[in-house]
């Protein structure tokens, strides 16, 4: 979805969100109560610099305005694939963000991400995977790397891929499966700004991921091997 | 001297830690494999690439991981991450004296992706719950495979980092970069270009990783036990800094480390790839 349209629909006509090249702010009133949103459009390649941008405005938050909740606006095809990103240490620059996000979290302020187009690896992993809760919308995409990159990389026939894709939600792309697996709490349906509040009203304050995806079938293992590490001999 | 690139990842627990003192938990006979393998035709491991366990270093009690760079590069599927967040969840409850991870791996295992980037980010905030109570989580990379993705990420999540200068930390593989951008933006094959940009010596430097040590495994081991009561506190006033550092990082144009190290006060700059470890300690730049 289109990030003005979800902006009208969340917050009407005037919902003070501005867009400075690939960057999102705004200070928004949200049932009579103010929250700050932070994101990203146009599928930006995250690099050192859009991580920084956003890494200022979550502190700037949690700096002026303690405890004010946080909507994270998702759309990002993974990190800036730039020798100069590299070089200027792109890994850090994404940690400091992820840590921005999780101080903020930690100091009462609740994090909520929403893939509201698409989200793909290095992006996505120090933003909304880290919040409270990370939902999306149903049309949003949610992968790790396209399959003909994938294929490359694992030495894999893409046909393999391609099919293992359609049944498996481990591997294949898509919302639907990130919420199976836990990693995506829920998909808003409907009434986004009442997805919204609800978002809001019961952000977890504990990883519950695996035992999401234990529970809803799309991640077996992971909650009972944590569990068998803390019980191990 | 003991090469630490050459050692597996068991090799380098035993020699790291106090001799005879590395207890595995889940080891490889409980044959816990990922049970995503098989359905691509491939072999499956019975720790599913990471050792995990208590041991003491120096005397102080440790929790320790170290990632098989030989099965899948290290790659973090599904329970070889459960294996990570259970270890620094269990730090949490037993209050060991530091968790030390022997990080090398390409990032998310792509054979189970999904599985494995979710993974990755419960890594993240299970080692932040750990540095929260004031446990300090201390990375070492020294592996052929380097320190990419995800786990670049998760490294510096971390209170200390330490790293061979044959160590590689980045988040995008050279190789990835050169297929999207093509050879020009990152020639993969030029491994003095691959180095100059990701490796060691431009880490320590830059200031990237908080030690550097010769490919030895005593050298890892010592500088260990040197931060294991280097806990730096993730605070609002740390994280200012940490992003004035990075901010200023942006005024840097270019994509060549040479340069960049002569802004950083390097001498004679073209010469860091030709010194040892001493002698670019000893330059006296940090």
């Amino acid at each position: 979805m289109d990030w003005t349209l979800l902006a009208e629909r969340l917050f009407g006509k005037e919902h003070g969100i501005a867009r400075d090249g690939d960057f999102l702010r705004g200070e928004v009133e949200f049932d009579g109560e103010p929250l700050a949103v932070i994101g990203t459009t146009a599928h930006a390649p995250i690099g050192v610099q859009l991580a920084l941008a956003q890494a200022r405005a979550v502190l700037d938050v949690v700096t002026h305005q303690p405890g004010r909740a946080i909507l994270l606006l998702i759309d990002t095809q993974g990190q800036q694939l730039r020798r100069r990103d590299e070089l200027l240490g792109i890994n850090r620059a994404m940690a400091h963000l992820g840590m921005c996000i999780d101080l903020a979290r930690r100091r009462g302020h609740r994090v909520i991400g929403l893939v509201y187009d698409q989200a793909l690896s290095g992006g996505f992993i120090t933003s909304g995977l880290i919040a409270d809760a990370c939902d999306a919308l149903p049309e949003a995409e949610i992968r790790v790397m396209r399959l003909p990159a994938m294929a490359r990389v694992t030495k894999l026939p893409e046909s393999l891929l391609a099919e293992l894709s359609e049944s498996n939600p481990v591997f294949a792309p898509g919302v639907r499966n990130y919420v199976a697996m836990g990693g995506v709490r829920r998909l808003w349906q409907g009434d986004l700004a009442q997805a919204l509040r609800d978002a809001l009203a019961d952000a977890p304050t504990q990883d519950r991921r695996a035992e999401d995806g234990a529970a809803r079938g799309g991640r077996r293992l992971a909650a009972s091997v944590v569990q068998r590490v803390l019980d191990a001999a | 001297m003991i090469s630490y690139a050459e050692c597996s990842a068991r090799e380098r627990l035993a020699q790291l830690v106090d001799a005879g003192s590395f207890h595995e938990w889940l080891p490889p006979a409980a044959r816990l494999t990922s049970p995503h393998l098989a359905q691509l035709g491939l072999p499956a491991a019975f720790d599913d690439g990471v050792a995990i366990g208590r041991a003491t270093l120096a005397g102080r009690a440790v929790f320790v991981a170290a990632q098989e760079g030989e099965f899948m590069g290290g790659g973090v599927g599904e329970v070889h991450g459960a294996k990570l967040v259970g270890l620094f969840k269990r730090a949490l409850r037993d209050r060991p004296d530091a968790v030390l991870l022997l990080a090398e791996s390409g990032g998310v295992r792509l054979h189970e992706a999904n599985a494995g980037l979710i993974a990755v980010s419960e890594v993240m905030r299970a080692l932040l719950d750990v540095r929260a109570a004031g446990i300090p989580v201390i990375v070492l990379i020294g592996g052929a495979n380097g320190c990419f993705g995800g786990m670049g990420i998760v490294a510096r999540c971390a209170d200390h980092v330490v790293m061979s200068d044959i160590g590689r930390l980045a988040m995008s593989g050279p190789e990835v970069i050169e297929a999207s951008h093509g050879v020009e933006e990152f020639d993969s094959r030029d491994r003095a270009l691959v180095w100059r940009t990701t490796g060691g010596k431009h880490r320590w430097l830059s200031g990237d990783c908080d030690a550097l040590v010769e490919d030895d495994v005593a050298g890892f081991r010592a500088a260990a036990i040197a931060a294991l009561d280097a806990a730096r506190p993730v605070t609002l006033a740390a994280l200012e800094d940490e992003h004035e550092l990075l901010a200023a990082r942006l005024s840097y144009d270019g994509a060549e480390a040479i340069p960049l190290w002569a802004s950083l006060g390097v001498p004679e700059p073209g010469r860091v790839p030709d010194l040892d470890v001493a002698a670019l300690r000893g330059l006296g730049v940090r």
